[in-house]
């Protein structure tokens, strides 16, 4: 087993301050393993059913969640998530920061594009994950990393 | 390691995936099937998903790679039990689970094998 | 003066003169309510009375400022009573606070009696009474308004259930009218409904009629269109009946893609196809002479 587990991971991206003024709580899991994924579902589903999202929206959320789990190891060589509360007045919501410090995207717009994968995957990930949320932004940079984040609020 | 039970009824194989699943275990279930197929002759392979609240775009494809697999192996495979939030995340996502048979439930599925063995 | 002598005052005025108070107070009322059919003249006088003394209680305890606190419950229980029944009855808020604000008149004329000679005692009597009265008055608006919110939500969920019916065509075949405008929000939640449903009945088929619905715009074309993608997906599959020529037109005109969905012009031929494709054929008797 190794020493204390460090999840700082060196990408520096705006996206993890973005939405400061909203965020009421914070919760910061690893991203290594298949179990790490697995885990990652347990908690966004909590959370989700904590503010009363529809079963769909739940289920949304999760996928998408798991989706972008999956990416952060496949492709950035494992990283971390921040699972976040967000209050904006009366209104409740989840945002999920996904970061990792691989290499980075190279072409957005194409992995943005439904079905384009370099993993043997189905290459609906990213879109697909943008598609499922209220919110969706991604912060990469070839040689240094990747981030995305993605936020589902309480209709 | 743990694995995913797998049940024989005459010549049909059934699986109920009871558990949130890890990407290593989906893919130990598709080997423990295809293996299966050859081991047991099975003509059909019903995939139970009624107690899965997710269905991720590994896990889709882990079912339509097993039904291809199947298809080659000369066996139909059926999933039954999708549930309705599944089912518009899948839409939503872009998953179309091409080339897989699917029913509401076993009952349904066992007669759609049934009906096509022939 | 302090607060507490102040308190045993007003508390002792109003109980001395509870009835003379109250017979004047429902005078007040009976001369500024426009609508008397929501409130007997029995059941105003009750209320009336049940006020006062429970208003004196309350100002005994000494707590001026606080109406939240619990020497107020019982009053604010029984202003809750009034404003709930008013609310479902039919009143307006300002008519309900109305009940509260009329207090103030016949209260401030026993006052005026009770402090007589005492100029000062009688202006801060005057002041704390009448501050009192506007909080409860405020108090009751803002009950009136939750019992309103609640009568829609529960009105809205009886309106999303009348939405989407199910009939049960044959052996399964359902067929779910839609009713009514539908916006994005709302097709969403019908659309799950829709599913669930197929599920709970285990039909193979299920006819998607919308000759009630006026219009369809692209959202919810799309909507139809995923709903029944999903209800593939889950093992059944759907039929689109009661298009109109002008919902066909925006339909092609929109570039919606109807390939591979079924659709009928009448519930009579999607229930026929729906019948074929289980296996069912109906046979007049004569044939089978």
């Amino acid at each position: 087993m190794s020493a204390a587990h460090n999840t700082a991971v060196p990408f520096e991206t705006g996206l993890l301050d973005k939405r400061r003024a909203l965020r009421t709580a914070r919760l910061s899991l690893p991203l290594r393993t298949d179990e790490d994924v697995v885990y990652l579902r347990k908690h966004v589903r909590e959370h989700a059913v904590a503010i009363a999202l529809s079963l769909v929206d739940q289920t949304k959320l999760v996928t998408a969640a798991s989706e972008l789990a999956r990416n952060t190891i496949k492709y950035g060589g494992g990283g971390e998530v921040h699972l976040d509360d967000m209050l904006d007045g009366f209104k409740k919501g989840i945002c999920l920061i996904f970061v990792d410090d691989g290499p980075g995207i190279p072409d957005l717009d194409l992995a943005l594009r439904d079905g384009y994968t370099t993993g043997g995957g189905l290459g609906l990930g990213l879109s697909g994950s943008k598609r499922l949320c209220d919110e969706f932004e991604i912060d990469t940079r070839p040689g240094e990393g990747t981030a995305v984040c993605i936020i589902k609020w309480k209709r | 390691m743990e694995r995913i039970p797998i049940l024989r009824m005459g010549d049909l194989l059934l699986v109920t995936i009871q558990v949130d699943m890890h990407d290593r275990l989906a893919m130990t279930l598709q080997d423990d099937l295809t293996q299966r197929i050859v081991s047991d002759s099975a003509k059909g392979v019903l995939i139970d998903i009624s107690a899965l609240d997710l269905v991720d775009s590994f896990i889709g494809r882990m079912i339509s790679n097993t039904a291809a697999m199947a298809r080659v192996l000369d066996a139909q495979t059926v999933v039954v039990g999708m549930q309705p939030a599944v089912a518009i995340t899948l839409v939503e996502l872009g998953l179309t689970l091409h080339g897989v048979k699917t029913a509401l439930n076993v009952e349904k599925g066992m007669a759609l094998l049934g009906k096509n063995h022939f | 003066m302090s607060t507490q002598d102040y308190a045993a005052r007003i508390s002792q005025i109003v109980q001395d003169h509870q009835s003379g108070i109250g017979a004047e107070w429902v005078a007040q009322l009976d001369a500024l309510t426009v609508r008397s059919n929501v409130v007997s003249k029995e059941q105003l006088r009750n209320h009336c009375q049940q006020f006062l003394a429970a208003f004196a209680n309350a100002t005994r305890a000494g707590e001026l400022q606080n109406i939240e606190h619990r020497s107020w419950d019982e009053v604010r229980d029984l202003l809750a009573d009034i404003s709930s029944s008013r609310a479902r009855g039919g009143s307006t808020p300002s008519e309900t606070a109305t009940f509260v604000f009329s207090l103030k008149q016949p209260l401030f004329a026993e006052l005026r009696n009770g402090f007589a000679g005492d100029a000062e005692g009688l202006a801060n009597a005057s002041w704390t009474v009448t501050t009192l009265l506007d909080k409860l008055g405020l108090f009751t608006i803002e009950n009136f308004q939750r019992t309103r919110d609640q009568i829609i939500v529960r009105q809205q969920q009886e309106l999303l259930e009348l939405s989407t019916p199910v009939v049960k065509l044959w052996d399964g075949i359902l067929a779910l009218p839609l009713i009514g405008t539908l916006d994005s929000a709302r097709t969403q939640v019908v659309m799950e409904n829709i599913l669930q449903k197929i599920v709970d009945t285990g039909a193979a088929i299920a006819i998607i009629d919308i000759t009630g619905v006026p219009t369809v715009d692209t959202l919810v074309a799309q909507h139809l269109m995923k709903t029944i993608a999903a209800a593939r997906l889950m093992g059944a599959d759907c039929i689109i009946s009661g298009i109109r020529p002008q919902i066909a037109q925006t339909i092609v005109h929109l570039g919606v893609n109807l390939e591979d969905v079924t659709t009928k012009a009448s519930l009579a031929d999607a229930f026929v196809v729906a019948l074929e494709r289980t296996g069912t054929a109906i046979v007049p008797k004569s044939a089978r002479a």
